[in-house]
């Protein structure tokens, strides 16, 4: 990484940050969900879904992809990009899926074909995506997966359930891993893009402890998927889910994907301030010393996750390719849950108040926040599952599994 | 100005961190300290225990320019910044290393800070192969940088000094001494008149600690508003031990990830067992957080003054709270082993205990770094 930016990066900054400035979009009348994985609402969905079309045309979003694929055609310019995005505090972008995993596991596994007609509406946002992973009975060991896909002369019948399905309801494709050889655990997956408005397909929403929708039951009977609609080989799929799951984690330069609109940093500010601000025992809490050494604390790590990004980018001090990346999903999950812990001892008996209450602070954010911290910590691999990840591939220690 | 994206660290720096490396794993410092220490009655005290160190390597780390390295070009020296020389800083902390390297490196960017001609020739003198240290701290150990117990007078010296690092290694040091109200920098040769050495017997092999007592010692004075310097020059003194202790730490780490391939129970190497595994990789964690944290506050000394104090405040934070843990995992992890005294986690573990409470521990350094928040 260069000690300074060139022209054209600064250019491009100053180009996002322009632009950005000018566009950002009115407040939806109901408040929007503090992340992408819960919007269930329609009018959000149609706001959203406007915003990241626009943001596309802007160039904000699969900056650097190349244009047979929709993308702009740009190199090193996507980390800017989304950097001012997040800078701004603009809505995050409600096709989370399709740009941090549909869009990087097609650039690396998809035919010709496939890149040509799912990417471009993958970056418009015109075609919500969702995953199907997850089952009833495979969660963590992902690989005891059970849904069947049996050939049928050019198609694969599908069989089976998924759930936790983040934006099932809203989704035109899904990301489906199904078996396709029982005999054979590991080579006996195979990857499909499945499309979610066919006969078969069933879509219940499951409602959160927070009492939020937003992630659904799918049930799959008789699924008729055309072969063609298959990524990679047969019985490739988990090594291609290897390498989405790798998107997932934080891995991957990506196309623009932003989940949640808000920063750790803003979050440490915004809860300082407030800190600053309330009354405990007739003086700010900020006063009190033991409050004063739990935010510093955060700071301190949030400081540290955002360093850590930076040292990530200097090969003699990153300890490895893999090292610092490898390790962003655990301690940003972790970090925020811990941060919102903090925010509810800091309001004592007005953590009690929830979303809704006239005398909720911060609308009852904090409470939300930190039931939804959850979904940081336990999707997307369990926190101990990345432990696994981190202690096997980076520190060299034997595989649980 | 912004910050250079990575952290000024280039091509430089790389080369001679990589040195440094090389350097302190050819020189095998902890096999020469347990021969220095092999055999003798009580380890943990004595004038050549456990202040001794190599001093054939000094000569050589000196002879490449290391305990210059962040003296100005017009005093001598290499000219180079803090990234540069905490880079070096956290080679010494891997290596263990029983060195008055670090010492020697505050004690420049105290004398920078001071930026007088007095001072200017003290650092002339460290390019000419001098080392020195610094002499702070009060008899109870605050943190504050105008406790001393010295008092001055007409450029004579009374009174303890104590909590000095590196005191059998070092030619000179900067003392800070009470003049009524203020509190002046004054630097003396360790061989001036009236000046009394004695030795602490402390946890850590590595290092030697001691105090100075002054006898109406004639000293010069090197910044009239000494408090004033050695805040400016803080963020060095800090990130420099951050460096040493993130070094260590992350030495802690890979000796435990590889203890835990080669150990057997219940037929298995026990880095399997996640009970082992989860505990490693959150040393991991806290190690590579401090890592960051120390880069982006030697960065932010070398190009961002305004944002220093509360970046190495953090960083000190940071350091603290992992060698504590890294240091607590390794041993239990390594089991009986660890514990015994043949094994070198225990003087890394003892190494950390000496740094995390080194100008203050994590809750001291939050407190400070409130201020900025």
């Amino acid at each position: 990484m260069a000690a300074s930016e060139t022209v054209e990066h600064k250019e491009f900054r100053e180009y996002c940050r322009a632009w950005l400035q000018e566009n950002r979009p009115a407040a939806t009348v109901i408040p929007l969900p503090q992340a992408a994985y819960e919007v269930t609402h329609e009018d959000h969905k149609h706001y959203l879904v406007d915003w990241q079309a626009k943001c596309y045309e802007a160039g904000l979003i699969a900056t650097d992809v190349d244009k047979i694929y929709g993308g702009h055609g740009h190199s090193g310019l996507q980390q800017i990009a989304s950097s001012e995005v997040r800078r701004a505090k603009v809505p995050y972008f409600i096709n989370w899926i399709g740009l941090g995993m549909a869009a990087p596991t097609l650039l690396a596994h998809g035919t010709e074909s496939q890149k040509q007609t799912y990417l471009p509406p993958i970056f418009s946002a015109q075609e919500i995506w969702c995953q199907g992973f997850s089952e009833p009975g495979a969660g963590s060991d992902l690989v005891s997966l059970q849904t069947s896909a049996v050939k049928e002369g050019d198609n694969w019948i599908v069989n089976g359930s998924k759930v936790w399905t983040s934006l099932g309801q809203l989704a035109k494709w899904m990301l489906l891993l199904a078996r396709t050889d029982k005999n054979d655990k590991y080579n006996g997956i195979t990857y499909f893009v499945a499309p979610m408005d066919i006969p078969g397909v069933t879509v219940r929403p499951i409602h959160k402890m927070t009492g939020e929708s937003g992630f659904n039951e799918v049930f799959l009977e008789d699924v008729v998927i055309p072969d063609h609609m298959r990524i990679d080989e047969v019985g490739a799929g988990w090594k291609v889910a290897m390498s989405t799951l790798t998107s997932e984690r934080g891995a991957a330069a990506g196309v623009g994907a932003i989940a949640s609109s808000e920063s750790p940093y803003a979050a440490i500010e915004t809860l300082i301030a407030l800190a600053k601000e309330k009354q405990r025992n007739g003086r700010p809490i900020w006063d009190d010393p033991v409050w004063r050494d739990r935010l510093v604390k955060l700071y301190e790590r949030i400081d540290a996750m955002s360093q850590n990004y930076r040292r990530a980018g200097v090969k003699e001090l990153n300890g490895g390719a893999m090292r610092i990346p490898l390790q962003g999903k655990l301690n940003g999950s972790e970090i925020g849950q811990d941060l919102h812990q903090v925010a509810l001892g800091m309001l004592g008996m007005e953590a009690s108040l929830y979303v809704g209450d006239p005398n909720a602070i911060d609308d009852g954010r904090w409470a939300l926040g930190y039931m939804n911290s959850y979904t940081g910590t336990i999707s997307g691999g369990s926190s101990e599952i990345q432990r696994n990840i981190l202690g096997e591939r980076v520190l060299g220690m034997p595989k649980t599994k | 100005m912004p910050q250079p994206a990575d952290f000024g660290f280039g091509e430089e720096q790389a080369m001679l961190k990589d040195s440094a490396r090389r350097f302190m794993e050819d020189k095998q410092p902890l096999l020469a300290l347990r021969k220095v220490i092999a055999g003798t009655e009580d380890p943990y005290f004595g004038k050549e225990r456990p202040g001794s160190y190599d001093r054939e390597a000094w000569k050589e780390m000196v002879a490449l320019g290391w305990s210059a390295l962040a003296v100005p070009e017009a005093a001598g020296g290499v000219g180079m910044n803090l990234v540069s020389a905490v880079a070096v800083a956290e080679e010494v902390g891997r290596a263990a290393m029983p060195t008055p390297l670090t010492s020697t490196l505050q004690t420049i960017f105290v004398l920078r800070e001071a930026a007088t001609a007095a001072a200017e020739n003290w650092l002339q003198q460290i390019s000419e192969g001098k080392s020195g240290t610094l002499a702070l701290y009060g008899k109870d150990g605050s943190h504050e940088l105008d406790q001393s117990d010295v008092t001055a007078v007409d450029g004579r010296l009374n009174g303890t000094s104590f909590y000095v690092q590196d005191l059998q290694k070092v030619d000179f040091l900067v003392v800070a001494a009470r003049e009524g109200d203020t509190v002046k920098l004054y630097a003396l040769e360790l061989s001036a008149e009236g000046v009394q050495l004695d030795f602490d017997r402390i946890v850590d092999l590595t290092r030697d600690q001691g105090r100075v007592t002054f006898n109406n010692v004639a000293a010069e004075c090197i910044a009239e508003d000494g408090a004033a310097t050695l805040q400016a020059a803080l963020p060095a003194t800090l990130t420099l031990v951050a460096a040493d202790m993130a070094g260590a730490s992350e030495w802690l780490l890979q000796a435990t990830a590889e203890y835990a391939q080669i150990r057997t129970q219940f037929d298995r190497p026990i880095g399997f067992f996640q009970a082992v595994k989860h505990p490693v990789v959150n040393m991991m964690i806290l190690a590579d957080q401090t890592r960051s944290l120390v880069y982006a506050a030697a960065c932010a000394y070398d190009t961002a003054p305004a944002t220093a104090h509360r970046a190495a405040h953090l960083a000190k934070s940071s350091a603290s709270d992992t060698a504590e843990f890294c240091a607590n995992r390794a041993t239990q992890l390594h089991g009986g082993i660890g514990f015994t005294w043949e094994h070198d986690v225990q003087i890394y573990h003892k190494r950390l205990i000496h740094s995390q409470h080194l100008y203050g521990d994590g809750v001291w350094q939050r407190e400070q770094a409130s201020k900025y928040l």
